[in-house]
């Protein structure tokens, strides 16, 4: 080849290369019919966590800010969408239509919320950063829980008290009802669309790495006054970063609540927010091909142990203690790639490794 | 470092690929076609972890109890049940529906449950597409049962509410009433509502409405500062039972001794750990199953769950999944359903059997039956706590 390839062009197009083939297999799982029903219910779950963790990637490893909200993003966008959806499910029964719009009017409103969060927060810095976007995140939480809201002929009613005080006429419907959340989203969520938009959230993200933007926001993590004395306007580019990453876990979230029937705000509690999170350190701050991995294995983990009872979660648990530990502890990761290297000598002769590519950091 | 994690993920890779492959050995039995004609397969779901997890447990083991009776006693015409039950972590989205496909993997043909609430809801429309007969036993919100293959053993919370306060009206109890409850929980709030709104047509005053969430229930002095201020008379408690243990105690400690009343969320109060039961004496609460019941089909069941699981008193959710598995066999019994029928034509004619005459006493009412919509009609019990022990309130 003449044209030298940068590493980081050929890393982003392994991922999308993995991406497409993984994708194809499952495929041709679904339309052999060699699937399970837990496995298929898995598919959207998997897409919806990876996006997540991608995207909160781009806040935690690329700009180097601890962010502990994105819970309350993916909230902000799931709830917007599916009140949404339901009120034009009426007037648009096309998905096709219909969905699309969903996702934008999801991903706006939490870019939205994320540029109004950023401005004050982001002058924060570590831990302070952290504490106000966790408690950001159960704000949200709550407002959707007490929140009621229904319409009739007189137009929309709101309160935050109690479905009674909503005083709606006989032809009232609920749009959210409260703790009991919001019912009947139409099922516009499939894994092939979840599939595209989890590849097009990669491609942003490499992009956005790769850019001038990107490079800009890394030289801000690596050294906030350097990057400041040439000149880089640092809140312009920590919100950027901030507010594409809550576009796209508003994104999640639209994907989220299109795949199920009902939509709870308790759910996007702060242990949604800590699984996210672990799911990035897991799979390598920094690395977004990691974070998909982690994503999915660690969501299909807890099914796949389901044989063997209630020591789930227990398993679960040391599964994931021993996964930091290896990855992290540069004795027992030495002992790992000495053996690894070993069993790859095995096969060096028909495989040749490329190892070109730098892993980064 | 490359390696290591190729390394492991290729392993990863070879353990989801080889649990795919063992899963796709069932799927012959996912498609609801029907296996084998002496079986008939009960799937279960709910919290067998967390923080929930005394509910789906108990729900559980007397589903499993159930099953063992009717197998010992030779199965329904032949037919012999057998219970698969999935962990659901009371989680109220993918994580419920995990444990749905999980069943469905097994071979469920008849779906007893989810427990909680929040599972349920995720599940429900699943349920409809599968045209899966589904009775949950404890999951008593009114949307739970919106499809019709759902139905429930236990009350809607909005009938709790209503029966609540109609209790307390006839009966003189009091007229002004403070509420305390979960605003961030279904079945709390789904009972308030009914609650608020019957009582106001039955001329009960409520002088004050305190809400706490989920995040913040270890100290109510404020909610009782506020019932105490407003001069209340009885406290509404449409809460769960560890939360109101605390409610009684912060309630004495602040010199304020109104008279307590609550839903079937309170029946365990008397087994909370380090609770001074003095504090629950005169606590008035409607609960469909008293374990101290004098009559022989609780004392049998007890008798029963004692013996089997360590001695351990079975609660209201116990005796719903008792009362559930025992309502299906009587269906099947009556339905003539056979363990090869596919999971469809169980629900359809389950469906109609269960709401065309049928009737039930069981453990938790005499008497129940369905309607179309889905919820069950039985008279609620009203007990009063009287020297540590559930007593029967009557008037």
């Amino acid at each position: 080849m003449k044209k030298k390839i940068s590493p980081m062009t050929r890393k982003s197009f392994v991922t999308y290369g993995l991406l497409v083939l993984a994708f194809i297999a499952v495929e041709i799982l679904l339309n052999t019919g060699n699937i399970s029903s837990m496995m298929k219910g898995l598919l959207v779950p998997i897409c919806v966590y990876s996006i997540l963790a991608v995207s909160l990637n781009l806040t935690v490893g690329i700009l180097g800010e601890l962010s502990l909200g994105q819970a309350g993003f993916m909230c902000i966008g799931a709830y917007s969408s599916a009140i949404f959806s339901n009120m034009v499910k009426e007037t648009i029964t096309e998905p096709m239509i219909r969905f699309p719009l969903a996702i934008l009017v999801g991903g706006i409103f939490a870019a939205i919320f994320g540029l109004l969060i950023g401005i004050p927060v982001l002058r924060l810095r570590g831990d302070y950063l952290a504490i106000v976007t966790l408690a950001f995140g159960e704000i949200i939480k709550n407002v959707f829980a007490a929140l009621y809201i229904g319409y009739d002929s007189a137009g929309l009613h709101i309160s935050l008290k109690s479905q009674g005080d909503l005083k709606l006429a006989a032809d009232g419907k609920m749009v959210i009802n409260g703790a009991l959340g919001i019912s009947g989203t139409p099922n516009d969520s499939t894994f092939e669309i979840a599939a595209v938009i989890l590849l097009i959230t990669v491609i942003i993200a490499y992009n956005f790495v790769n850019s001038r933007t990107g490079r800009a926001v890394m030289s801000i993590r690596d050294n906030r006054i350097a990057a400041e004395s040439v000149g880089l306007n640092i809140t312009k580019y920590k919100l950027i970063t901030f507010g594409l990453t809550a576009f796209l876990a508003g994104i999640a979230g639209v994907l989220y609540s299109h795949n199920f029937y009902s939509l709870q705000a308790s759910k996007f509690d702060y242990n949604m927010s800590i699984l996210v999170l672990v799911f990035v350190v897991l799979g390598g701050i920094g690395s977004i091909r990691g974070s998909i991995i982690a994503a999915s294995v660690l969501t299909l983990l807890p099914e796949l142990l389901r044989s063997v009872n209630k020591y789930r979660m227990l398993m679960y648990a040391i599964v994931l203690i021993v996964m930091m530990i290896c990855t992290s502890n540069a004795t027992i990761r030495g002992f790992f790639v000495r053996n690894a290297q070993k069993f790859i000598s095995l096969f060096k002769k028909n495989k040749a490794q490329p190892e070109a590519v730098k892993e980064g950091e | 470092m490359k390696i290591a994690k190729k390394l492991m993920a290729l392993s990863l890779a070879a353990v989801m690929a080889g649990s795919c492959l063992t899963a796709c050995g069932d799927s012959s039995k996912a498609d609801g076609k029907g296996g084998d004609e002496k079986t008939l397969v009960i799937g279960g779901s709910g919290p067998l972890t967390g923080g929930a997890a005394q509910y789906g447990t108990a729900v559980k083991n007397a589903a499993q109890l159930a099953v063992d009776e009717i197998n010992e006693a030779g199965g329904v015409d032949g037919v012999k049940f057998k219970l698969v039950f999935e962990d659901d972590e009371a989680d109220k989205g993918d994580k419920a529906v995990n444990a749905y496909n999980a069943l469905k993997d097994k071979g469920m043909q008849v779906m007893l449950g989810t427990v909680t609430t929040g599972s349920c809801l995720a599940v429900i429309d699943k349920t409809k597409q599968d045209n899966v007969f589904q009775l949950t036993p404890s999951a008593s919100a009114q949307d739970v049962i919106k499809n019709d293959n759902a139905f429930q053993v236990c009350f809607t919370d909005p009938n709790q509410g209503k029966a609540s306060a109609d209790y307390i009206a006839q009966n003189n109890i009091a007229k002004k009433i403070a509420v305390i409850y979960d605003n961030s929980d279904a079945y709390s709030s789904g009972i308030y509502n009914t609650f608020k709104s019957e009582a106001s047509e039955k001329g009960l005053d409520i002088v004050a409405e305190q809400s706490f969430t989920s995040d913040s229930k270890t100290d109510f002095s404020a909610q009782i500062t506020a019932a105490k201020n407003a001069n209340a008379e009885l406290l509404f408690l449409p809460i769960y039972y560890q939360e109101a243990s605390l409610i009684l105690a912060q309630a004495k400690s602040a010199g304020y001794s109104p008279k307590f009343f609550g839903c079937d969320g309170l029946d365990g109060l008397l087994d909370v750990e380090n609770f001074d039961k003095s504090l629950a004496e005169g606590v008035m609460l409607l609960t469909p199953f008293a374990a101290d019941a004098a009559d022989d089909a609780t004392q049998k069941f007890v008798k029963a769950y004692k013996e089997k699981y360590n001695n351990e008193t079975p609660n209201q959710f116990a005796a719903d999944a008792y009362d559930g598995v025992k309502v299906i066999a009587k269906l099947v019994e009556k339905e003539k359903i056979k363990g090869n029928m596919s999971t469809s034509e169980i629900c359809d004619k389950l469906k109609n059997a269960i709401t065309d005459g049928f009737s039930y006493d069981g453990l938790t009412g005499q008497g129940m039956t369905w309607g179309k919509d889905g919820a069950v009609s039985k008279d609620p019990k009203a007990v009063v706590i009287k020297d540590g022990a559930y007593s029967a309130l009557d008037k």
